[in-house]
């Protein structure tokens, strides 16, 4: 590499590639390369570096992903597996009541989310990692199997789109980071309750069912800007024995530690879910932190010629499944919003009405009044919307439309709420003393994040 | 359960009032747009129709009536006890009606605001001597806008009869009606507990109707001046309580406002989804057309925003389904009708005034009528109760501050 360009500074470091130095900057970039070379560390200037090794908390390391433990093959490659029925309504009446069984379960979630999610929340994001006593309590309570058919060991009758949406806002609403952790392995056993043949949901049901409950991923998202879920660019190839995967997934949530991914290709030009063992070779993870969402311990999946057989293929492969699998992730994704804008509102109103400035609480101020209103106009409006896509998610009925409307709301109402909430604290929600702005940097992920979770 | 798909068992009154809508009002909106405070006759025939309905038990509420807490049994429950009732039925037929023309809708015969307070608070004999009438409403001073209590209009009991002296604007229908239901003050030094409201027959002398505003929209619909001059009427005429009740003070009066802003909404979330359909139509006619799976960030600006359009029409519309519902089950719903108004209001003048922008000189020519919609919707935003009242009775409730402290 010529001295010129090295010292070219566009491209990197967030400078745009059309930057140039002038002699002032050229002079100052030769300063810091000095500054930063281990001339000065031989002399003993400068503490050793830290030894690289692998963690979630920094990006750049990369290392195998874990062994997956042996998932044996049972059942039928050819039979459909056993499938949720759809939820019955009745006969078309707008209710805003949610059903005994789905309040049972969300108060039972909620005292989780309360007691355990939240007191935990603001270490783990500061650790990139959700604490094991987080994880066990999550299987006490069924998070695993809650979107499972009774018939292979799950708790529902009935397609759980609603109760699904309803616990996952009640764990945003305790943490975003640690609900995604948390929800991550059920996701996956719910897309292959939904989509497995009778040997996927026999070969790998049984773990998610289990006392052992593998950590699992559903790794949609790329790291491309304008990235567009539904034309991956990873590409999954027909070879004599199966398929070949090569791509990179971002934002994959503990990756390092999830023993089975489902993984978005692009098979023949048609977006296609795949089932990957983490022991498969070519797979290796990568730390992928993030502005938010950190407890979830994000990573980069990078496929390098994976090799997977040809009963690998989850669902149908025109492009349905994969579009449903997309649908109800940005659903999931919305209940978090939901949750966690809910979490702002409950925190900042007892805020303002203690905080005092000219001799007054600022909650007597209609610029801080109306803020907290308008919180509380637009969750409710994402609420809403949310609800009346799991309503028709549940019942079979398309949903797209409803989905991607809710989705728009949570995505920039969400935001606008994690704004309004840092500001209404001033300089005390800029601090980590306070949650608001890691709900900040968690709302940012709705409209970003794709896969990860699903209802 | 939790279902928010519209109810099914209005969907024949919904599909009813659509019909209305496209081929009766849209054919002379334009035409009273122009023709302002020009009478339009075309609405006796549809009220008789309306009329019929009713009696019939079809329409389910199918205009501006007001909805009483305490009518029960009238529609079946489902299993589980949630109903689908009136309050709902109103505010999806209004939200058709509107889609057709709100000023049309305003100017309905017998279906003014006035008749929703004369439904809301009259006892059994004045339901009965107020039946069939045509009731505007005059709460607005020239002085006194969003702080109604202010207002100076007084009611002074002589004998059997109230005096009433002051000066309303703003009544809505107020020049076609053939009844007002006027607020005023029986002791202005008592405050608010002395509002009380009156219902005054056209052709009561000291009443007359002074003038007409020519207005920015709902041009279809006449706004009067109205002067109360001596003007005497029956004790009997006074809705609800003669007592000056200090405690209960002002909600009586505020109570009705629950019934009406999600009417209010439900004109808001009509006007818009007229802009937005038609947008839609014309924009696809373009070659624009939102994909809902595909990101908006990688569509046209056009599609993206009316992906953002629809989500928020579509909030709009469930909060206003969400205030109605809970009037339907009886539960208190001050705070999400003043939401659902709120939302609808602001996403209203959004919708229609961004319809314009994305139609260019087809929007903003009279040649179409998103022009027209851009000007409606702006008094949605108003009427009942404005953005910013709305949001003080949100915030006042969220934060569970009093009037005194939150102002």
């Amino acid at each position: 590499m010529s001295l010129l360009s090295n010292l070219k500074p566009g491209g990197r470091h967030g400078v745009p590639s059309g930057e140039s130095r002038d002699p002032v900057g050229l002079l100052v970039a030769g300063l810091n390369r000095l500054a930063q070379s281990e001339l000065l560390d031989r002399v003993g200037l400068r503490r050793p570096t830290e030894q690289a090794v692998f963690t979630v908390t920094r990006s750049g390391f990369s290392t195998l992903t874990t062994a997956s433990r042996t998932f044996a093959r049972a059942g039928s490659v050819a039979k459909t597996g056993a499938r949720p029925q759809a939820a019955t309504t009745q006969r078309g009446v707008f209710d805003l009541t949610p059903s005994e069984d789905d309040q049972m379960l969300v108060d039972v979630v909620t005292e989780y989310a309360e007691e355990v999610l939240r007191p935990a929340a603001g270490e783990a994001d500061d650790a990139c990692e959700a604490p094991e006593a987080v994880l066990k309590a999550s299987l006490e309570i069924g998070l695993p199997i809650l979107g499972l058919p009774e018939s292979v060991g799950g708790i529902s009758e009935e397609r759980s789109a609603m109760a699904g949406t309803l616990v996952a806002e009640a764990l945003g609403k305790g943490d975003m980071g640690l609900a995604v952790a948390t929800l991550a392995p059920g996701s996956v056993a719910t897309a292959i309750g939904l989509w497995g043949t009778e040997a996927q949901q026999q070969t790998y049901l049984p773990a998610f069912t289990g006392d052992e409950v593998p950590a699992a991923a559903l790794a949609l998202t790329e790291p491309s800007v304008l990235f567009d879920a539904l034309a991956p660019a990873t590409i999954a190839s027909r070879t004599s024995e199966g398929y070949r995967l090569e791509g990179v997934k971002s934002l994959v949530p503990r990756g390092d530690k999830a023993e089975l991914f489902v993984v978005g290709a692009s098979l023949e030009g048609t977006p296609t879910l795949f089932l990957v063992e983490s022991s498969a070779a070519g797979l290796s993870v990568e730390g992928d932190p993030a502005m938010g969402v950190r407890a979830a311990s994000l990573t980069k999946l990078h496929l390098d010629g994976v090799v997977v057989g040809e009963d690998a293929v989850l669902g149908a492969t025109d492009g349905t499944t994969y579009a449903e699998c997309v649908r109800l992730s940005r659903l999931a994704w919305c209940a978090l919003a939901v949750g966690t804008g809910q979490a702002m509102l409950d925190y900042v109103t007892p805020y303002v009405k203690s905080r005092e400035a000219f001799g007054e609480p600022i909650a007597h101020r209609q610029s801080v009044a109306f803020m907290v209103a308008n919180i509380a106009i637009e969750l409710q409006a994402m609420r809403l919307l949310t609800y009346k896509a799991a309503g028709r998610a549940a019942t079979g009925k398309d949903f797209s439309r409803e989905v991607a409307l809710a989705r728009k709301a949570c995505t920039d109402k969400g935001m606008q709420i994690g704004l309004d909430g840092v500001q209404l604290l001033g300089g005390h929600g800029f601090v980590k003393e306070h949650p608001v702005e890691r709900w900040y940097r968690d709302l940012r992920a709705v409209g970003v994040m794709e896969g990860a979770v699903l209802v | 359960m939790i279902n928010l798909d519209d109810p099914k068992k209005f969907k024949p009154l919904v599909g009813q009032a659509h019909q209305v809508a496209m081929n009766m009002l849209r054919p002379i909106s334009r035409k009273y747009d122009h023709g302002e405070h020009e009478y339009p006759q075309e609405l006796d025939m549809l009220a008789a129709m309306v009329d019929g309905l009713s009696e019939s038990g079809a329409s389910g509420g199918a205009g501006a009536s007001g909805v009483r807490r305490d009518e029960g049994g009238a529609e079946e429950k489902t299993p589980t006890g949630t109903k689908n009732g009136a309050n709902l039925a109103s505010v999806m037929s209004i939200t058709e009606m509107c889609w057709g023309d709100v000023g049309l809708l305003l100017s309905m015969p017998r279906q003014g605001l006035g008749n929703s307070a004369i439904a809301s608070v009259a006892d059994a004999e004045q339901s009965e001597r107020f039946a069939g009438v045509w009731a505007g409403m005059a709460i607005t001073e020239p002085g006194v806008g969003s702080d109604s209590a202010n207002i100076k209009t007084t009611a002074r009991l002589d004998g059997d009869e109230y005096v009433i002296n002051g000066e309303k604007i703003y009544v809505t229908a107020g020049g076609r009606a053939d009844h007002i239901v006027v607020w005023a003050s029986l002791d202005r030094d008592l405050g608010r507990a002395a509002i009380k409201s009156f219902v005054v027959p056209k052709g009561t002398p000291g009443m007359r109707v002074d003038r007409l505003e020519h207005k920015l929209g709902i041009r279809a619909s006449d706004t009067a001046t109205i002067i109360f001059e001596d003007c005497r009427v029956p004790a009997a005429n006074l809705l609800g309580s003669p007592e000056v009740d200090t405690k209960q003070g002002f909600a009586g009066a505020m109570a009705t406002f629950d019934n009406t802003r999600p009417l209010v909404a439900a004109m808001a979330v009509g006007c818009a989804r007229a802009s937005l359909d038609l947008t839609r139509d014309l924009l696809a006619k373009a070659g624009v057309e939102v994909d809902y799976d595909r990101p908006a960030v990688v569509q046209s600006a056009a599609a993206a925003k009316l992906l953002q359009m629809e989500s928020d029409w579509e909030g709009a519309y469930l909060l206003m389904l969400q205030a109605a519902w809970m009037a339907d089950n009886r539960q208190p719903n001050s705070l999400e009708a003043s939401m659902a108004k709120a939302k609808a209001g602001r996403v209203g003048s959004d919708i229609t005034l961004s319809c314009v922008e994305l139609a260019g000189s087809v929007g903003y020519s009279e040649a179409e009528l998103l022009e027209k919609w851009a000007r409606d919707s702006k008094i949605l935003d108003i009427f009942e109760g404005t953005q910013q009242i709305q949001q003080l009775i949100v915030a006042r409730r969220v934060l569970g501050l009093s009037s005194g402290e939150l102002k």
